[in-house]
């Protein structure tokens, strides 16, 4: 039973924090009675106020009661001025000398202005009453009127809307909203709901939001039950409440009720997070958490194509990479590989440097994937002048049959700036593989679907390729037949 | 709980079918007047129309959407004998602006030799196939071998089903216990051949699709036929939208070995509704299969739920119009009352697939079809679920 009434109390909390959302939210109540409708709901949740005011009253000797003045400061914090002032009276029956106290306070409490949305008094005209009265509270404090009393003189100071006599009072208040509610109806009656958002946040983080994370977290330690909440009897209550709480937390909430549900919970969950809109990119990241965290390792692998597929349709390559990376998609990989090469050969220069920078182990996906990513790396090495670095890179590529046949002139025609430096880079053996690569290309049959120009340029190519070949050997030769002195 | 709103669809004739793609933001129409319209929605829910164009020289019957992980694609069929696969490309940035798209043909299939009446892809587990039916009770399964060329298919098999073909559906389990499947609906008048449905198994060992059964019990033409989604059940359910609405229950007996004859089945009927008191066109299931709605000649879109004891009954009504059938208040809040997260969140795709054959006005205007359905707002804002903002929880 002890987790019956941890249930049924969260419970009874979401149920408080939903009328606060629908105060908020969804009624749209007319200027000057949100506070109203806030009262309300705070008179709803604590109703402990009623049953000991009625056991004060109903005592041999109300003024004596020990809860006496506990109840008469509950009720004023709820802004029940009138039976507070009837608590009151019982005490102000027994002593005669000292009741102009209790009479100024009476008087206190029975100008207190409340707004009455329906009747014709405007906001504005309220709001003058209300500073009069309050300024006069304030005078009452000022003049110590009620220094002889220091159960009044606190109802005086809370009636003023300080802080820290409305704080001190938080065994009576017991929750944040309480406080909240108490400290706006002293000092800001006429509140709106945007401003109450304002003043929320003097607690630092949306309370309301707390509270439902807090209640989550209580939730989940109610073993595997919570679900329950879902056939709660009342329909717009749970209309209204999965509408507000699953928005704010459909990924921890749903998923995990799928996730208790014995017998079908991880297949509704697969067949329902596929269908998730994957709007944006942060939220399909978000979505694959889900999935990887339960190791929905075909969806995981759906998300990544179907993101993948969208990049490359908006010629997003990088975007597409990395995607298919992540989908451990190769033949994907390798497609998107050759659009970058592709653009390579055609711009002269690699887009999403980052990207291809940092690929990391990824890279060994495919084939394709490791060349580029070894070729970017070669032109890196280029760009920071290691050259004998890069040359050994460059070779590698094709002797490792890591580069396609189709790239070998382009391999070799990113060799002849090396070649041709002053500095003699590629070395004697590695001069003889470059030239056995060259002639091994040239020795394959000829491409027939290439015109008599292609043909040409190739053939410009292979010369000045054989030309510079020829020199570095020359150069190497004697580089390394040098005894240095 | 919901309310219905219309589209105006501009169509100049008939509308034939709709169709939501997997994730329910985009829908494609299709019509008599021989265009296809495709539909976005809209951050704020509605839905615009951001391509149109003529596709067929004939009626076009239906049009469907393959998997988004095979990009935007549509496939189209029609009166004129030809099935089309199309394709969205990506446009100009002033197109985009102006919200628009393009499709372009990517391939046509002509083998029919009469009107092609229906084209569905199979299961994606399957690879990028393309399944079509003719009124001359041809089946053609295609394939598409390089995912990556919607141009090349490659007509892999034809099954002569001997009556006039309506309607196909795919088994979508994706289970190694089962093999593929697909049910072809007929909407014959020959009374020859008793049933009216026909289910077909791929064999490994033959490497060909034959006849494992036929349902004799329904004998009078079908209009719509589903496969409910397996949810990893040894057993499979088959919904058929005929002169009313059936549900059956397919249970695989044990087959010895890999034999090269088809799987048994002990077939079992679950439902049998004439509520619609009319021929029944379209039936479809929501995600999780617990909820079917069917739409009927009665101008109605019923929905029909099975409690634990797989007892089936009816539970919401709605008119084509959208209004609540009277008497029935708030019928579909039987369904969000015991809403679990996973039956509201299917709202949107409850409905999804659905039309009924209304007698249009000639305007061809959507307001009669129960696709405003989708726009039940509990159902889409409940959907609308799903655009939450990650961080703040605020909706986008």
């Amino acid at each position: 039973t002890t987790e019956k009434n941890k249930y049924v109390s969260i419970l009874l909390a979401i149920e408080l924090i939903w009328n606060l959302c629908e105060v908020l939210f969804i009624d749209a109540a007319p200027a000057g009675s949100l506070l109203l409708h806030l009262l309300d709901w705070v008179r709803l949740h604590k109703s402990d106020v009623d049953a000991r005011a009625r056991e004060v009253l109903q005592s041999d000797s109300p003024a004596h009661h020990q809860s006496y003045w506990d109840v008469v400061i509950s009720l004023v914090l709820q802004g029940r001025v009138d039976e507070a002032r009837q608590v009151l009276s019982k005490q102000a029956s027994l002593r005669a000398e000292s009741s102009s106290v209790f009479k100024r306070m009476d008087v206190l409490l029975h100008t207190m202005p409340i707004f009455n949305p329906t009747g014709t008094q405007t906001l504005t005209e309220f709001d003058v009453k209300w500073r009069h009265w309050h300024e006069e509270c304030d005078r009452c404090l000022q003049d110590n009127t009620f220094a002889s009393n220091r159960h009044l003189e606190t109802i005086c100071k809370i009636l003023v809307g300080d802080e820290d006599t409305i704080l001190e009072q938080k065994e009576l208040l017991s929750t944040w909203y309480h406080f909240l509610v108490t400290r706006l109806l002293f000092t800001h009656p006429t509140i709106k709901p945007p401003d109450l958002h304002y003043y929320a946040q003097v607690h630092t983080t949306s309370p309301i939001l707390l509270s439902l994370r807090y209640c989550y977290t209580e939730l989940k330690l109610v073993k595997n039950k919570y679900y329950l909440l879902f056939y709660f009897n009342s329909d717009k209550f749970i209309y209204l409440f999965i509408y507000f709480f699953l928005r704010v937390f459909f990924h921890l909430l749903a998923v995990d009720y799928f996730d208790h549900c014995p017998e079908f919970g991880r297949v509704y969950l697969e067949l329902q997070i596929e269908r998730v809109p994957l709007d944006t990119e942060r939220k399909a990241i978000k979505v694959l958490r889900i999935c990887e965290d339960r190791q929905m390792s075909e969806q995981v692998r759906s998300i990544c194509k179907i993101m993948a597929k969208r990049a490359l349709r908006n010629n997003r390559l990088g975007s597409a990479l990395s995607w298919s990376i992540r989908a451990k998609d190769a033949a994907f990989a390798t497609l998107i590989s050759e659009r970058f090469l592709q653009d390579y050969c055609n711009k002269g220069s690699f887009t999403d440097l980052d990207l291809l920078d940092n690929l990391g182990p990824a890279m060994l996906l495919s084939d394709r994937l490791t060349f580029l990513g070894k070729y970017r790396e070669f032109h890196r090495l280029y760009g920071e002048n290691r050259f004998s670095e890069a040359a050994k890179l460059l070779l590698s590529l094709m002797t490792a049959k890591i580069a396609p046949r189709s790239l070998w002139m382009t391999l070799l025609t990113d060799a002849l700036p090396l070649l041709e430096q002053k500095e003699v880079i590629f070395s004697v053996d590695q001069t003889y593989e470059l030239m056995s690569c060259l002639e091994e290309l040239n020795s394959g049959t000829k491409d027939s679907s290439q015109t008599d120009q292609d043909e040409d340029i190739e053939s410009t190519k292979t010369e000045l390729l054989r030309l510079a070949l020829a020199r570095n050997l020359a150069m190497a030769i004697v580089k390394e037949g040098t005894i240095e002195t | 709980m919901f309310v219905a709103r219309s589209i105006a669809a501009d169509h100049k004739d008939l509308i034939h079918d709709v169709s939501y793609d997997f994730h329910g933001r985009r829908m494609a129409t299709c019509s008599s007047d021989q265009s296809i319209k495709v539909w976005d929605k809209g951050g704020n829910g509605e839905w615009s129309c951001t391509a149109s164009w003529k596709t067929h020289s004939g009626s076009v019957w239906r049009v469907t959407w393959a998997h988004p992980e095979f990009g935007q694609v549509l496939a189209s069929c029609s009166f004129d004998r030809t099935a089309i696969v199309w394709e969205e490309i990506v446009g100009e940035s002033n197109d985009k602006q102006r919200g628009q798209s393009h499709w372009i043909k990517r391939t046509t299939l002509v083998d029919s030799r009469t009107s092609v009446t229906d084209v569905k892809f199979a299961p994606k587990h399957m690879g990028l196939m393309l399944t079509t039916c003719s009124a001359d009770g041809v089946v053609r399964i295609y394939e598409a071998p390089d995912v990556m060329n919607l141009s090349q298919w490659s007509l892999q098999h034809e099954i002569s089903s001997k009556l006039s073909c309506s309607c196909i559906s795919w088994n979508p389990s994706s289970s190694r216990a089962h093999a593929p499947m697909i049910a072809v609906g007929s909407d014959d008048s020959n009374v020859t051949y008793g049933g009216k449905v026909q289910i077909y198994e791929y064999n490994e060992v033959t490497r060909k699709y034959a006849k494992a059964e036929t349902l004799m019990t329904v004998t009078d033409a079908v209009h719509d036929i589903a496969f409910a989604p397996n949810l990893g059940r040894s057993f499979h359910v088959l919904a058929i939208a005929t002169k009313d609405v059936r549900i059956f229950k397919l249970v695989p007996l044990r087959k010895d070995g890999s034999s090269s004859a088809p799987t048994k089945f002990e077939v079992q009927v679950l439902a049998q509704f004439d509520s619609h008191n009319s021929q029944v066109w379209r039936v479809s299931w929501n995600i999780t299969s617990t909820l079917l709605a069917s739409s009927g000649d009665d101008g109605c879109v019923r929905l029909w739920k099975a409690n634990y004891m797989d007892n089936w009954k009816c539970t919401g009504i709605l008119k084509g119009d959208g209004s609540p059938v009277s008497g029935q208040p708030g019928a579909l809040s039987g369904v969000l009352g015991s809403a679990t997260a996973q039956s509201a969140l299917n709202g949107l795709n409850e409905l999804l697939l659905l039309r009924h054959k209304c007698r249009f006005s000639p305007h061809g205007k959507l307001s009669s079809k129960p696709i405003p359905l989708s726009c039940c707002k509990s159902f889409s804002e409940l959907l609308s679920l799903f655009s939450f903002h990650p961080t703040t929880g605020q909706k986008k």
